[in-house]
């Protein structure tokens, strides 16, 4: 009977060249574990810690919490809304079900293809560039607030939910579709009465998901100046008041909770 | 001949569900109504050149050797930072979940769930503008916050993946004689590793494109000088560092893309 696992020599092979590999990385990345334990460093994390403790509680700031929560909520959804309005013409002429020259030949005519291509790059660059990035330049074009932060959603997410949109709507079944197409109909209705139903709930459920996350997005987005949760906790952060923090902390583990929830809820409904 | 065309009578709509369809267009009008948003400013003609004199501001993107040399040992940071936290949060994902997925105790289950779910709802973000007072300015903080955010999401997963795998092989070991950890080892590890592997290659993936925006708290990486340059108006290195994330954004995309169709087939 073999004594020793055979697969041995080349698991201990692979730690080596994954610690060659990992050492200049952890030299790139400044990785120094040993800073946190040092005086200073876990002087100023203990005074900083033991400040959260009694979380700030008053009515003023409980009151102001609840409008940057809602804030929050509110720049997410105004943000898909708008996000909607351009994925939904966007998607229309990006997804290749509704083509009318692929019928028959399978080839698209070539202006076609390139007005399609032209709008998928469009969306390309939409999603490319982080919301938060978004959200930073246009801090400096329309001021801080949450206008910034709504804009930003809304072209991301645009970006994202076109080119999700065109995916579902392509890997459906395309016989009801191509059916109406054929029969004269026009796009529109192909696409309300041939397209639409077979894929709806996908589509729905997608949407959700990505208000959730637009939720997530717009708390960050904040962290630049955007307005919300984010911009408060941004400010407490710079006068480390830890108390506020720990609220703030508190109410957004739950308001994530809660659209997680939500959401969950939403997707089993309408799908 | 006229054809009877009488058109299948509609689906009946729940009650609940109009109340549900209502409530979101509700929040949808009152989303718009209650923030102070000023459209006016941005759409007016004067907030348009404002915007068009901005974006001028851009061209040309600095091209400089030099710079250029900076916005690559910066992406290089990136990539870095998002692998070693990648790697972190592996183990200690792996170690949680160990709790997690009910092996040791009922008690320990929940207690690590919750743990998980709530470094899991914390925004990388968030958690390195937390992490600098700890760790100080640098990708040392932003490696941490994204370990500390992956670890809560992997450690579910992993979590997950060890309760769904099927028990039949660990007990047939266990029964034998196994101890435990050999049992485990030898037999659950194995079973569920390739599910694992993906789903950390998966936050891997997701972790570079966080990276590359940590730095804008100041947690290292590409951010930081996009920070850097924004805020002192120097729009020409702006421009270049925007660049490079969407590069960086698009390289990953493809390759995951490329790899993932490779491994499918």
């Amino acid at each position: 009977m073999p004594e020793r696992d055979p697969a041995w020599n080349g698991r201990i092979t692979a730690c080596v060249v994954m610690i060659i590999i990992l050492w200049p990385m952890l030299v790139m990345a400044e990785f120094k574990p040993w800073i946190l334990l040092d005086a200073q460093s876990l002087g100023a994390t203990w005074q900083f810690l033991s400040t959260f403790f009694p979380p700030a509680h008053s009515a003023e700031f409980l009151e102001m919490l609840l409008y940057a929560t809602w804030e929050t909520i509110a720049m997410a959804t105004a943000g898909m809304t708008l996000a909607l309005l351009g994925a939904i013409p966007m998607t229309l002429i990006a997804t290749e079900r509704l083509s009318i020259s692929r019928l028959g030949t399978g080839r698209i005519a070539a202006w076609a293809v390139a007005v399609r291509q032209l709008v998928r790059w469009l969306l390309i660059l939409l999603r490319s560039v982080p919301e938060l990035v978004w959200a930073l330049l246009l801090v400096r074009i329309v001021g801080l607030g949450p206008t910034a932060g709504v804009i930003a959603i809304a072209l991301t997410y645009c970006g994202m939910l076109g080119k999700v949109y065109a995916d579902i709507l392509e890997s459906s079944d395309s016989a009801a579709c191509d059916n109406l197409l054929r029969n004269g109909s026009g796009r529109l209705a192909a696409f309300f009465y041939g397209a639409l139903p077979s894929s709806a709930s996908e589509l729905v459920s997608y949407t959700v998901y990505r208000w959730e996350c637009a939720i997530r997005g717009s708390v960050v987005m904040g962290f630049v100046g955007a307005g919300g949760l984010g911009q408060r906790m941004d400010e407490s952060m710079k006068m480390l008041a830890g108390d506020e923090l720990a609220t703030m902390l508190l109410m957004f583990v739950l308001l994530v909770a809660c659209a997680d929830g939500v959401s969950a809820m939403l997707r089993k409904r309408l799908a | 001949m006229k054809m009877e065309t009488s058109l299948p009578v509609a689906p009946k709509m729940r009650a609940s569900t109009m109340a549900l369809l209502l409530g979101i267009v509700v929040l949808v009008i009152a989303s718009f109504v209650s923030l102070p948003l000023k459209w006016r400013e941005f759409l007016s003609a004067e907030a348009v050149n404002t915007t068009i004199e901005f974006l001028r501001g851009f061209s040309p993107p600095e091209m400089a050797t030099p710079f250029l040399e900076r916005i690559a040992s910066a992406t290089l940071e990136t990539l870095a930072m998002s692998a070693i936290g990648t790697l972190l949060a592996t183990v200690f994902g792996m170690l949680l979940s160990l709790f997690a997925s009910g092996r040791l105790g009922l008690t320990a289950r929940l207690l690590t769930r919750t743990l998980l779910n709530v470094l899991r709802s914390i925004p990388e973000l968030v958690w390195a503008a937390i992490l600098l007072i700890a760790a100080g300015l640098g990708p040392f903080a932003g490696t941490l916050a994204l370990a500390v955010h992956t670890t809560g999401v992997l450690g579910r997963l992993f979590a997950d993946t060890l309760e769904n795998c099927p028990p039949l092989s660990e007990q047939t070991l266990r029964l034998n004689g196994a101890s435990p950890a050999t049992a485990f080892l030898y037999a659950t590890l194995p079973h569920c590793s390739p599910q694992m592997m993906s789903y950390v290659l998966y936050r891997w993936e997701n972790n570079i494109r966080a990276a590359a925006i940590l730095g804008v708290v100041g947690a290292g990486g590409l951010g930081q000088m996009l920070k850097y340059h924004l805020s002192l108006f120097q729009m020409h290195q702006a421009a270049t560092v925007i660049i490079a994330m969407l590069v960086l954004v698009c390289v990953v995309d493809a390759t995951s893309f490329a790899l993932r169709r490779k491994m499918t087939r």
